[in-house]
C-alpha cells in the first residue's frame, strides 16, 4: 500500500487546474457519421435506380420529375423539423396543405388574381399553424392532441369549402409562373431549394433557431435563461403552418387544382423523413440536411418502384423497412459513440 | 473488531486508461473483513472508475483484483454480483411501474414453483425491509414511481443487500437522504461491519466519513495519495491530500466597499415565504442561510419572477418592479443559476458555446442574426477566464464534469453582466478544486460591482464568502449576521428551539 505524507502531497502539483487547456478550436467541416451513413443510403438507392433503369433513372426529365414531386413534402418537412426539434409534433400538416390549397382556389379567391391566391395560401397556412401554436403554448394542450384536432377540422373545413369538388385553377398567370422554369430549372425546385436554404439559415444562424434548440433541449432551462418559451412555441407551429401554405402553392401548381384530398398522409411522410434524417423525436437535436436527405430517399424509392412497375403496396412495405433500418443504423452509431 | 489476515477485497497495481487518458494509475488498496473503508477524492479523481472495476463493469489494463486472496476477472456486473460484490449506484435505477418488493428483488424474485407470487414477494420484502430497519421509511406496496428520491435511494441500497454480499460499496449514498434516514443507514452499515462484510464508502461529506469510516483512502488524479486510519487524521489533512493545498486558501477575500443598493425587498410574501425584507448592494455578497425547506429557493424564484409575489414591494436599482416571468427578470438585469443544474440550467445536448451565449443572444445578434464571430469571442473569453475544461467550444455539456458544468452556467450569467446575480447552491456536486475556483469567480464578480445573493447549505461556504448573512426559517427571515459569524450563530437562527437536528445540511 502506498502512503505518502501530506507534505509530499502538497508539492506534487500546485494549482489545482492546469493552465488554460482551452484554445478555441479552428472550425471546419466535421463530417457527421450519421449524415454520412444517410447519404450513403441515398447513393446506394440511386445506384439501384440506375441499374434497374439505366436509360431513364438519371435522365434530366426523371430527376426533374422526382424533385418536383418531392418539393411539397420537402417544404412541409422543413416546418416539421422545426416543430420536432422544439420538442413537439404536428399531425395536422397534411390537412393544412389541403385547406390552404382549397381556400386559394375558390372562385372568389381566384377572382382577385394570382397574387391574392398566393397571399391567401400563405395566410391560411400561417393562421392554422398559429392556432395550433396558441392552443399548445397558452391553452396547455399536448401537441399531439392540439394538432390531431387541427388534423380533423382543417380537412373538414376544406371539404366544406370545396363541397368535395376539385377546384380547377383558371388563372393562367399563376400556372405560367409556378409551372415555369428559371435558368432551365423548374420554379418548384427553386422554391424547394430556397425554403431549405432559408430554413437552414434560420435554424443555425438566428436567435430563433438557437431558441428552438434550447426550448426542445430543456424548456425549463430556456425559460429560466430568459427565453419566452410560450411565445416561441407558438411561433414554431406558425412556421410549420407557413410551410404548409408554401407546399399548397406547389401542390396546386402541379395538379392545376385545389382539392380537399390534397396533402393526404403528408404528416406521416414528413415525420418519417425528419426521423430518418436523424432528428430526435424527443426534441433538442436535429438537422435540416438530414431531413432533406430523408425526403430524397423516399422520393428515389418511389421513383424506383414506379419505373419498375411495382405495386404501391410493396412500395409501402419498403418504406416501412427503410424507416426502421435508418433509425436502427443511427441508433447503432449513437451507442458506439457513447461507450 | 476482528481483522482477518487476508483482505476480502484487494486491488494490486490496478491501472486503467480510456482513449489514452489515464483514469487510474497503479492503485493498490485492501479492504478487510469487518471494516468500513472510506474512499475520497475530487470528481474525476478515479473513484467511479475504481468502483466500476470492482463491479466488473470495466476490466483493469494492468494489475489485478483479488477476492478472499483469489484473483478474479469479473467480466460483467452480473458475475461480480454472483461473487458477492455489490456496488450501490449513486443514481438509483428504479422500475417505475412495479412495487417496492419487485424493485428490491429485481432479478432475484421469489418463486412459488415456476410462477411468480406477488403475495410471497411482498411478504418476503416486508420481512427483509423490517430486518434492515427501514420498515417505517419504505412502503412495501408503493410503486416505484411513487417513491421520493430518498426512498428510491434506500430501495437501491436494499437491492444491493439481497443475497449474500461479501463486499458492499456505497457511492454517495446519502446525497438525497434526510438525517433520520442517514441514521438508519449508518446503523445498517454498523451491522454489516459486525457481520464481517467489507464496506467501501464513497462520499464528499467529511462529517459522515469521520462518523462511519475505520480507514480513509484518498485518490487524486487517478492515483492513491494515501490511506489514513480515521482516528489519526483530520479534515484539513484530507482536503490537503485531495487538493494539494489548504482549505483556508479557498476563500481569498479582499475587502470591498459595498456600493448603492441594487435589490431591496420589503415585506415580500409569496405562497411559500412571508414578509421577507432584505437588501443587496453593489459589490456585496449576501448569503441566504437556513435549513432545507426554509424557503430560500422559493424566495429566489419569486425574485426572478418564476412564482408570483402576493404582497410587498421589490425595488431593483431604484425602480419598483414586478416580474411576470423570468424573461422580465433577465431583461431587468437579474441572473439566476438554479440549484438543479441539469434540470433547470443546462441544455445538455448542446455545446458549451450555445449554453454560454443563451442569455446573451439578443445582445449578440443584429436583426435576429447571431453574430457568430462576436459570440465565439465572448464565449472563449469566459471559457478562458473561468478555466472551463472542454476539448472545444462545441463539446456537449452533458460530457463535462459537474464543476465544469457549473462554470458553464456561471459563464452564461457573467457574459450577460447582470446587476444582480442569484446563485442557488453554486458548489453542489462540485469537486474541491473547482469549488475553490468558483469561490474565486464569485469574489471577482463582487469586486467588479455585481450584487450577489447566494443560497448555500454549506456553512463554511456561507461564512467564507458572505459580507452579510441572512438566515431564513419557515419562510421568514429569522435574523441577519455580519461577515465572519460562527456556525453556531447561524444554526441558532436557522433552527427553532424544539428542533432536534443539529446541523443544516
Amino acid at each position: 500500500m502506498t502512503a505518502s505524507s501530506p507534505g509530499t502531497a502538497e508539492t506534487v502539483d500546485q494549482p489545482v487546474q492546469p493552465p488554460p487547456a482551452n484554445v478555441p478550436k479552428v472550425r471546419g467541416f466535421r463530417p457527421d457519421l450519421r449524415l454520412s451513413i444517410l447519404f450513403g443510403v441515398l447513393v446506394v438507392l440511386c445506384v439501384i435506380g440506375y441499374v434497374t433503369g439505366p436509360d431513364t433513372f438519371l435522365s434530366e426529365s426523371n430527376i426533374s420529375t422526382m424533385l418536383r414531386l418531392a418539393a411539397a413534402i420537402g417544404v412541409v418537412s422543413v416546418g416539421m423539423t422545426f416543430v420536432i426539434i422544439s420538442g413537439g409534433i404536428d399531425l395536422s400538416v397534411g390537412s393544412m396543405v389541403a385547406l390552404a390549397s382549397v381556400w386559394m382556389t375558390t372562385l372568389a379567391t381566384q377572382s382577385y388574381g394570382p397574387f391574392v391566391m398566393v397571399v391567401c395560401a400563405l395566410a391560411v397556412g400561417l393562421g392554422a399553424g398559429l392556432i395550433n401554436g396558441l392552443l399548445i403554448a397558452y391553452g396547455k394542450l399536448v401537441p399531439f392532441i392540439a394538432t390531431l384536432a387541427m388534423y380533423a377540422s382543417a380537412r373538414g373545413l376544406a371539404e366544406r369549402l370545396s363541397g368535395r369538388r376539385t377546384q380547377v385553377v383558371n388563372q393562367q398567370g399563376y400556372l405560367d409562373f409556378f409551372r415555369g422554369a428559371f435558368l432551365g430549372i423548374p420554379v418548384l425546385i427553386w422554391m424547394l431549394a430556397v425554403v431549405y436554404v432559408v430554413g437552414w439559415v434560420v435554424l443555425n444562424r438566428t436567435t430563433f433557431g438557437r431558441r428552438t434548440f434550447a426550448v426542445g433541449g430543456n424548456a425549463e432551462a430556456a425559460r429560466l435563461a430568459g427565453i419566452n418559451v410560450k411565445r416561441h412555441t407558438a411561433m414554431v407551429y406558425a412556421v410549420a403552418g407557413l410551410c404548409c401554405g408554401i407546399a399548397a402553392l406547389m401542390v396546386v401548381a402541379r395538379t392545376t387544382s385545389g382539392a380537399s384530398t390534397n396533402g393526404l398522409y403528408y404528416e406521416l411522410d414528413a415525420i418519417a423523413a425528419v426521423v430518418i434524417g436523424g432528428t430526435l423525436l424527443t426534441g433538442g437535436r436535429g438537422t435540416l440536411i438530414g431531413t432533406l436527405i430523408g425526403v430524397l430517399i423516399f422520393t428515389v424509392v418511389n421513383s424506383i418502384f414506379t419505373q419498375n412497375n411495382l405495386e404501391t403496396d410493396v412500395q409501402n412495405i419498403a418504406k416501412g423497412v427503410i424507416i426502421v433500418a435508418a433509425v436502427l443504423l443511427q441508433y447503432g452509431t449513437n451507442r458506439t459513440r457513447k461507450t | 473488531m476482528e481483522k482477518n489476515e487476508i483482505p476480502v477485497l484487494s486491488l494490486t497495481g490496478v491501472s486503467k486508461r480510456f482513449a489514452g487518458v489515464r483514469a487510474l494509475t497503479d492503485v493498490s488498496l485492501d479492504v478487510r473483513a469487518g471494516e468500513v473503508l472510506a474512499l475520497m477524492g475530487e470528481n474525476g479523481a478515479g473513484k467511479s472508475t475504481l468502483l466500476r472495476i470492482v463491479n466488473g463493469d470495466h476490466q483493469p489494463d494492468e494489475g489485478h483484483v483479488e477476492l478472499d486472496g483469489v484473483p478474479v476477472h469479473h467480466t460483467s456486473p452480473a458475475a461480480a454480483h454472483h461473487a458477492g460484490i455489490r456496488v450501490i449506484a449513486q443514481e438509483p435505477e428504479i422500475i417505475p411501474h412495479v412495487d417496492v418488493a419487485e424493485n428490491v428483488f429485481a432479478g432475484a424474485l421469489p418463486n412459488r414453483g415456476r410462477l411468480f407470487s406477488r403475495a410471497a414477494a411482498r411478504r418476503q420484502a416486508r420481512q427483509f425491509i423490517a430486518d434492515l430497519g427501514f420498515a417505517d421509511v419504505i412502503p412495501v406496496d408503493a410503486l416505484g414511481r411513487q417513491l421520493s428520491p430518498a426512498q428510491r435511494q434506500i430501495v437501491e441500497i436494499l437491492r444491493g443487500l439481497t443475497g449474500k454480499p461479501r463486499v458492499v460499496a456505497f457511492d454517495e449514498p446519502t446525497s438525497s437522504l434526510s438525517d433520520h434516514e442517514v441514521d438508519i443507514l449508518f446503523a445498517l452499515i454498523d451491522r454489516l461491519r459486525a457481520e464481517g462484510i467489507a464496506v467501501v464508502y464513497v462520499s464528499h461529506r467529511m462529517k459522515e466519513i469521520f462518523r462511519i469510516a475505520d480507514r480513509i483512502a484518498v485518490l487524486r488524479d487517478g492515483a492513491l495519495v494515501g490511506v489514513r486510519p480515521a482516528g489519526e487524521t483530520s479534515e484539513d489533512e484530507l482536503v490537503r491530500m485531495m487538493v494539494g493545498r489548504d482549505l483556508d486558501a479557498m476563500f481569498q477575500r479582499t475587502g470591498h466597499e459595498p456600493g448603492e443598493v441594487v435589490l431591496s425587498l420589503e415585506d415580500v410574501t409569496t405562497d411559500d415565504v412571508s414578509d421577507v425584507s432584505l437588501t443587496v448592494r453593489q459589490g456585496e455578497i449576501v448569503a441566504l442561510a437556513g435549513l432545507v425547506g426554509a424557503g430560500r429557493s422559493e424566495l429566489a424564484k419569486a425574485i426572478v419572477g418564476d412564482v408570483p409575489i402576493r404582497s410587498g414591494t421589490m425595488v431593483l436599482q431604484g425602480k419598483r418592479i414586478r416580474m411576470k416571468s423570468p424573461t422580465d427578470a433577465v431583461r431587468a438585469g437579474i441572473g439566476f443559476a438554479p440549484e438543479e443544474r441539469k434540470a433547470e440550467a443546462l441544455i445538455l445536448d448542446r455545446g458549451v458555446r450555445d449554453n454560454v451565449s443563451l442569455a446573451s443572444l439578443r445582445r449578440l445578434s443584429k436583426l435576429r442574426f447571431v453574430n457568430q464571430r462576436a459570440e465565439r469571442a465572448l464565449v472563449s473569453r469566459f471559457v478562458d477566464s473561468l478555466r472551463i475544461k472542454a476539448p472545444s467550444m462545441e463539446q456537449h455539456v452533458r460530457k463535462l464534469s459537474g464543476g465544469n458544468q457549473q462554470k458553464v452556467v456561471l459563464a452564461r450569467w457573467l457574459a450577460r453582466e447582470p446587476a444582480l446575480l442569484i446563485l442557488d447552491e453554486p458548489t453542489r456536486g462540485v469537486d474541491v478544486g473547482a469549488k475553490a475556483e468558483i469561490y474565486g469567480i464569485i469574489n471577482r464578480l463582487a469586486e467588479s460591482g455585481t450584487a450577489l445573493l447566494i443560497i448555500s447549505s454549506e456553512l463554511p461556504e456561507v461564512i467564507g464568502l458572505a459580507d452579510r448573512i441572512v438566515v431564513m426559517k419557515d419562510g421568514r427571515v429569522s435574523g441577519e449576521l455580519p461577515a465572519r459569524a460562527t456556525e453556531e450563530q447561524i444554526l441558532a437562527l436557522a433552527m427553532s428551539e424544539n428542533e432536534i437536528e443539529e446541523e443544516a445540511s
